[in-house]
């Protein structure tokens, strides 16, 4: 189950992207963490605990949103645009 | 030739929200062309936010009440495109003398500026509670963005939890958008309500609209608790529902996504780093960078407004904004229309007496500190716990914060302790048994966010580099 669920732009431009290998479906208009928590219920695990976290704030500020690209560029997912062919390592390895 | 040839450094403006416009617009009025920063990629600040692509909303389902002011605000900032310089997606991260580094699209500039004007908005404020980690529990501030700017919810059936006018302006915006709001818990007592009756005739408009708010929500079936205590988020790999006790009798309500937060906190590191003198503001529980009503620092050329000087919402970010930029003007010899600025500071005074009776409806829970059990994560980067603040007050005589910091770790992850540090303020005080005032305030650091790692070879040849 996703955490979270569309109210507008159902039917905007899929955008595919990979996720932790996995091929996934955005829309056009979404940041990574749209994208990310509209298919999966958590975004990566802590640093340390390796608890599940989804970020918090959605606004830049709170930093627990950090993800790696496969380039090895690390970004903040709320405030990265979604983009064809991106593929994003969360660190949450096999998740379903 | 334009202005800006004119004069060899142009004002610099941080944050395009509702302060960041208006003072923006002043300053173009005035001749002047201000550079304007904003790490968003569109104008708006958090309350006028803006979607990444259009979503087929108009600006009255997205702002509600507030839309002609968010359209006319947005509006106002396309029309001044070619009269000032903005850099979207542009976070300064670095302050100094006259100098402000500025990442953005991982390259780096620095930018000379003679005139600064702060208006870096606020974020929720938060106290730590059990589960406040767990996926689905989101900031009420995160919960407005998803819905707003990303046309997205967090969850099928929604608590709402804290306390502040936004708890409920979310609460009900999550029902308009046809979502199940299981309930609003409200850290206030009921009781505490009473002080927006003395707001009531200066203020009709809004005090009406919230009562509002909580009749059609009433109507609609969302259940209502005020004064809760020991709250906490339950679920193992995402939030499944709220404990908490209202009146001593436990309380336990399912849910699949949680919105958080106990009023708001400035944004106030950069006015740090440009060595602005703070004051400790008893309403806010929190240091703030000092202002006098013509938005001056204590840091001649350094002006503050909106938000992240001290919370007072959308209207006044406006007015102190313009405000500000006047006396920008004003410190370069230019002329300013001393009607206008009268008029400003009565509107703003008013506003912050409103605030005042506000904030006194909605008191930040500071008792909820005594209650937290010792494992609960403070720090959500460091992932630093409660009992580790209060051992560090125990064992090492830890009386102050940037102490606290050194010896703990709180406050020095990612965040730089923008979410946890008033928390852990609260923590501290209360475990060594002083008033909030006298256990201090984090010093800000650089950079004031993360900035992405290949940034850092970038940066280093850039000085020198100036606004043209
Ligand atoms: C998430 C959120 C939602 C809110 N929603 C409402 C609402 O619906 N109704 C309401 O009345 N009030 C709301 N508020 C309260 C809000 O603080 C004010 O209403 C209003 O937005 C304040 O205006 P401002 O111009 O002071 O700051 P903001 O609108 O917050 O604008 C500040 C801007 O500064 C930028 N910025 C900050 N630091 C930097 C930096 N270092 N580098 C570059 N740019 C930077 C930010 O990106 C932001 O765009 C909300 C607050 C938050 C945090
Ligand atoms: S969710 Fe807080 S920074 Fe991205």
């Amino acid at each position: 189950m996703p955490l979270l669920y569309r109210v507008a732009r159902q039917n905007e431009v899929p955008i595919r992207f990979m996720l932790n290998g996995r091929p996934c479906e955005g829309r056009r208009g979404d940041t990574l963490l749209s994208a990310i928590l509209t298919v999966e219920e958590q975004l990566r695990p802590s640093d340390f605990t390796q608890e599940p976290r989804a970020g918090f704030c959605q606004m830049s500020a709170c930093q627990d949103c950090w993800v790696t690209l496969q380039n090895g560029d690390r970004v903040r997912a709320c405030s990265t645009p979604l983009a064809d062919g991106m593929h994003v390592m969360t660190g949450a390895g096999e998740t379903a | 030739m334009s202005a800006a040839a004119k004069n060899p450094a142009q004002p610099l403006i941080v944050g395009a929200g509702p302060a960041g416009i208006r003072a923006a617009a002043t300053l173009v009025a005035a001749g002047l062309r201000p550079i304007v920063v904003d790490e968003a990629p569109a104008c708006g600040g958090q309350i006028y936010r803006q979607p990444l692509v259009p979503d087929g909303r108009d600006a009255r389902a997205r702002y509600g009440s507030e839309a002609p002011k968010a359209k006319r605000l947005h509006g106002e900032f396309a029309a001044l495109q070619d009269k000032l310089d903005y850099l979207p997606n542009s976070l300064v991260w670095n302050l100094a003398d006259g100098i402000a580094d500025v990442a953005m699209n991982g390259a780096h500039k620095r930018l000379v500026h003679d005139g600064l004007i702060l208006a870096t908005g606020a974020m929720d404020r938060i106290l730590p509670v059990p589960g406040w980690t767990l996926p689905g529990v989101f900031s009420l501030g995160g919960s407005q963005i998803a819905l707003k700017a990303q046309g997205c919810v967090i969850g099928s059936r929604v608590v709402f939890v804290g306390t502040g006018p936004l708890l409920y302006l979310v609460a009900w915006q999550y029902l308009k958008a046809g979502v199940k709001v299981v309930a609003v818990l409200d850290a206030a007592p009921f009781s505490a309500r009473v002080a927006m009756v003395k707001a009531l005739p200066g203020f009709p408009a809004i005090v009406l609209r919230g009562a509002r708010f909580v009749a059609e929500m009433m109507m609609k079936g969302v259940a209502f608790h005020y004064g809760i205590n020991k709250l906490r988020f339950e679920g193992t790999h995402r939030v499944e529902g709220v404990s908490f006790e209202v009146r001593g009798k436990p309380r336990h309500l399912s849910c699949d996504g949680a919105g958080f937060g106990l009023g708001l906190k400035s944004e106030a590191q950069l006015a740090d780093l440009a060595g602005c003198r703070f004051a400790f503001n008893e309403r806010d529980r929190v240091f703030l960078p000092e202002t006098d009503e013509a938005r001056r620092s204590s840091v001649p050329g350094v002006y503050l407004a909106g938000d992240g000087s001290g919370i007072a919402g959308a209207d006044a970010a406006e007015l102190s904004g313009e405000r500000a930029a006047l006396s920008l003007l004003d410190d370069r010899g230019l002329a300013v229309d001393r009607a206008r600025v009268g008029l400003l500071e009565r509107e703003l005074r008013k506003i912050f007496a409103f605030r005042t009776v506000l904030e006194q409806s909605f008191p930040f829970p500071a008792h909820w500190i005594a209650d937290l059990p010792g494992n609960t994560t403070v720090c959500r980067c460091e992932e630093i716990d409660v009992s580790t603040i209060r051992d560090a007050a125990d064992h090492f005589g830890i009386v102050e914060m940037n102490r606290l910091k050194a010896v703990s770790r709180v406050g020095m992850g990612r965040c730089q302790g923008r979410v946890c540090g008033a928390a852990a303020a609260e923590l501290l005080a209360a475990a060594t048994g002083q008033p909030i005032s006298a256990v201090g305030r984090l010093r800000g650091q650089a950079p004031v966010k993360p900035l992405p790692m290949s940034f850092a070879e970038l940066a280093l040849p850039a000085i020198g580099e100036a606004a043209e």
